[in-house]
């Protein structure tokens, strides 16, 4: 017993079983989002999706689909850049996974308590660029290539209105560190800064939703993988298991962006009802539940709409929500001057 | 306009060019000696009184009495009449004036014409095989055509 | 720094190609984003139809290959093709065979138009007016299925009659159908006919004027949004189509400009409801009678030859049959309108974006069996 407290207590292990924890959260939640988009997509369309894998409503359909993955004969193009072409899924998975570190899963845990975390966010979720990237060039395939350029290009782009929303909420607050935005929006759930300071951060959460849409390539800024137009985008040569990489790091991506959309305007851990139903352990509950609220959107949105095309994408980006996020900001530094 | 009014317009320009008149067929036509065909065609699309604006269909035929035929089934939107032109080329030398600088649509019914028939459209821009393979040998709708034992080393008839 | 070269990339799109309908080869030079030149290469389905028919033993025997030919639309092939030999034989058929044909034709055609909507809302992006559309779909193959047994590939129409007579209750359930396919039309429209995303995506995109369309032998819905009025069913009428009320939809400059895709996907919409009018009247006024009596026993035409044309959902679909006299049709050549429209594609694709290709491909609603036959 002592020397399991002892390990516990050597801080390197400390910080990789922290490291860890959030795994706990995202592998069976991929899964499960896995399972539920077919099921949310099905029952959008008139059907019933998967209904005969482990019984109730095909309950069991990822897990199986999973086992395919991990059995199936792992294919690497000839003409690949074979080092690279093995190594991007993992970069992509990292950077999406390394976002995880500052998200606040309740007021008890956050993988690492910085004080510039929601920088840290914006900064390392750039990462995921690289890796596409690193696959599409690297599997010797011009469609790849193609949808690696557009993701790049619009990654980067919506990156900029997006952390400008995200920087009128600094402002309010002023600090970068998610667990004091969630602080300061204790309280009933009109405190959250979706709805007070209405309507500047209402604004900010506008845009912010739109860009993290784009961030993690959903429709209706699916571009990069648009199925109709470039086969799978830049994973269209992957297989198998780093196939399933991709697509792990493409839901884990889904939950951080929302898990940000949670923090910065709805509250992050906080109960909608003041102190009914809150601590810790509530706090995780309330989080991811609204984190699910999230995919579940994100969902519908994919469901319903149609895709942009690539202008138009960039259109949106620079001249609708960019004028509009620094006329935003504008706004709120005013508000601020008048307030105090 | 009924078909005979037709070929006498056709006949007062081209009377040198027209081989046959059948008016009483199901679909009346016009044979054309196959080097006047586009002249004649322009005329049809060019002239006021007839207006054959599209070109409905474009067949290449194996008469098996060794001459090779192109049967053109032109109308007239505008006018709302058509005709059938009919042209016959020998099958040892089966080259007949392109009409695809008057009516578009010939572009891929004259390939068709080339790939399965044989007829050799003279000033097609891009005549190349278009249903078959680039490498197949012979011209599958003549009459005389044999299927070949092989293809590429993979046995055709099975 | 020293000059940035650029230079063409060539690109293959298909054969296996999600947005290609089928096995159809687009050698694309891109430039960037932008698609300089289109090189559609056909021929991978292939399947010698004019030469199968020159192997018949009778002309009832081609039907089925019609079939093949549009398989979403294989009423609309077996039509002309029977018409055609009809025309040879110079018989007429009993009235009630002429009203089940054209039917079975228009609920055919909103079968077609059905798919032809529905994949192009999966090449815009929009998954889910694809299943929209299969389920209303469905409804009208199991009317099928009752009548002649086959859901796609039917062989329902003969030279001189039909295969069968319509099952008992087929009249209730085409009207019940036209009841409820009525306010899918709507849905269909507000999920993405008007939808913002949509309009952008597809009006003022490929526009193809009139007289191109013509030159090149566009037929069809896509000449129709060109803002020709042309219908065969109207302009050289067959069959029983002169007794029915109904209009001609052409493209409207409300939303984009004539000739655009989002006219191409709208005329199909339009064309739904005119072919509802169509089969409710046609059902009001179907006669008795047997169907199989005119089935002549052996056909053999006199020596001449007929080309029939048609108004399938794509275009003009037409025969041109030769007959020496014998069981065995001389020569068939079929004029399949998918075959031209798709000859058209690179006339309107020049210059713009891949997307865009996308959205013109799927506006033309192409269906690889016909083009290659």
């Amino acid at each position: 017993m002592e020397s399991i407290q002892a390990i516990l207590n050597n801080p390197y292990v400390f910080a990789a079983l922290m490291a860890l924890a959030p795994l706990l959260w995202i592998l069976p939640y991929a899964l499960f989002a896995i399972w539920f988009e077919r099921k949310v997509s099905a029952h959008m369309q008139d059907r019933l999706g998967p209904m005969r894998t482990g019984g109730w409503h095909g309950w069991s359909q990822s897990i199986a689909d999973l086992v395919k993955l991990l059995l199936k004969e792992d294919l690497i193009p000839a003409k690949s850049k074979h080092g690279l072409f093995m190594l991007a899924p993992y970069v992509v998975f990292v950077g999406s996974y390394a976002a995880y570190a500052v998200i606040p899963f309740t007021s008890a845990y956050v993988g690492s308590e910085i004080n510039v975390g929601i920088f840290y966010f914006v900064a390392v979720s750039s990462l995921v660029v690289v890796g596409i990237l690193m696959g599409a060039w690297s599997s010797n395939n011009k469609w790849s290539l193609f949808g690696a350029m557009r993701s790049a290009a619009q990654i980067v782009s919506y990156e900029i209105p997006g952390t400008l929303a995200i920087l009128a909420v600094v402002m309010v607050v002023g600090s970068l560190s998610l667990q004091d935005i969630v602080r300061a929006q204790e309280g009933w759930f009109w405190n959250w800064f979706v709805f007070g300071k209405f309507p500047f951060l209402f604004i900010a959460f506008l845009i912010y939703f739109l860009c993290s849409l784009a961030e993690v390539n959903r429709t209706p800024f699916d571009i990069p993988e648009a199925e109709s137009e470039l086969v799978a985008g830049y994973h269209t040569e992957y297989s198998g298991m780093r196939f399933a990489m991709f697509y792990l790091a493409e839901y884990a991506n889904m939950f951080a962006v929302s898990a940000v959309a949670v923090t910065l305007f709805f509250g992050g851990w906080q109960s909608p009802f003041g102190t009914f139903l809150s601590g810790p352990a509530w706090g995780v509950f309330w989080f991811l539940s609204k984190g699910m609220g999230f995919i579940f959107l994100q969902m519908w949105l994919r469901w319903t709409l149609p895709r942009l095309r690539v202008d138009q994408l960039m259109y949106v980006n620079w001249k609708v929500l960019m004028p509009f996020a620094f006329v935003n900001i504008i706004f709120v530094g005013l508000w601020m001057m008048i307030a105090q | 306009m009924q078909a005979s009014e037709i070929h006498e317009i056709v006949g007062a320009q081209f009377g040198d060019a027209i081989l046959e008149f059948k008016g009483d067929a199901v679909d009346p036509f016009i044979v054309l000696t196959a080097q006047r065909i586009l002249d004649v065609a322009l005329f049809l699309r060019g002239d006021e009184r007839l207006q054959f604006g599209s070109l409905m269909c474009l067949s290449g035929a194996d008469y098996n009495d060794g001459t090779l035929g192109v049967v053109y089934h032109v109308d007239s939107m505008s006018l709302g009449h058509k005709i059938v032109l009919k042209v016959r080329v020998p099958k040892d030398n089966p080259h007949v004036p392109s009409v695809e600088s008057v009516w578009k649509t010939a572009n891929w019914h004259e390939r068709e014409a080339y790939d399965l028939i044989g007829v050799v459209f003279d000033g097609h821009p891009d005549l190349r095989r278009i249903l078959l393979p680039d490498d197949w040998e012979g011209h599958p709708l003549r009459k005389d055509y044999k299927v070949p034992e092989f293809y590429n080393g993979m046995k055709v008839p099975y | 720094m020293s000059e940035i070269r650029t230079e063409d990339m060539v690109i293959n799109m298909g054969p296996q190609h999600p947005s290609t309908h089928g096995v159809l080869r687009l050698a694309l030079t891109l430039n960037g984003e932008i698609v300089e030149d289109v090189v559609p290469h056909i021929g991978y389905l292939h399947r010698c139809f004019e030469k199968h028919c020159e192997a018949m033993t009778n002309y009832q025997q081609v039907v089925p290959y019609t079939d093949r030919m549009d398989y979403l639309t294989s009423m609309n092939n077996n039509f002309p093709w029977v018409l055609a030999i009809e025309k040879l034989l110079k018989i007429e058929v009993p009235e009630r065979v002429a009203y089940i044909r054209v039917i079975m034709a228009e609920l055919n055609r909103i079968a077609s138009h059905l798919v032809a909507i529905g994949t192009y809302g999966n090449d815009i992006g929009a998954t889910t007016p694809f299943l929209f559309c299969f389920r209303d779909r469905e409804k009208i193959l199991d009317l099928f299925e009752k009548t002649c047994g086959a859901r796609l590939l039917y062989n329902y129409m003969r030279v001189g009659g039909l295969s069968h007579d319509l099952h008992k209750g087929f009249a209730e359930e085409a009207r019940q159908f036209i009841k409820e396919f009525r306010p899918t039309i709507k849905e269909l429209n507000g999920l993405l006919s008007y939808n913002k995303i949509f309009i952008e995506r597809t009006a003022r995109v490929g526009i193809l004027p009139a007289d191109v369309a013509i030159n090149w032998g566009v037929t069809g819905p896509i000449l129709r949004a060109s803002g020709v009025k042309w219908d065969l069913r109207k302009n050289d009428t067959y069959s029983l189509y002169d007794r029915f009320q109904f209009d001609i939809p052409v493209g409207t400059d409300d939303v984009g400009v004539i000739g655009d895709c989002w006219n191409r996907y709208m005329l199909r919409m339009r064309e739904m409801e005119e072919s509802l009018k169509i089969i409710a009247q046609a059902l009001d006024t179907l006669p008795e009678g047997d169907v199989k009596a005119a089935i002549p026993k052996r056909i053999r035409p006199d020596p001449g030859e007929v080309y029939v044309r048609t108004e399938s959902p794509k275009g003009e679909l037409g025969f041109y049959v030769i007959s020496d006299g014998s069981a065995t049709p001389f020569r068939v050549k079929a004029r399949a309108p998918s075959f031209c429209n798709l000859g058209a594609l690179p006339e309107f694709s020049r210059g713009v974006m891949v997307a865009d290709l996308i959205a013109n491909l799927g506006s033309i609603d192409i269906v690889l069996g016909e083009v290659d036959r």
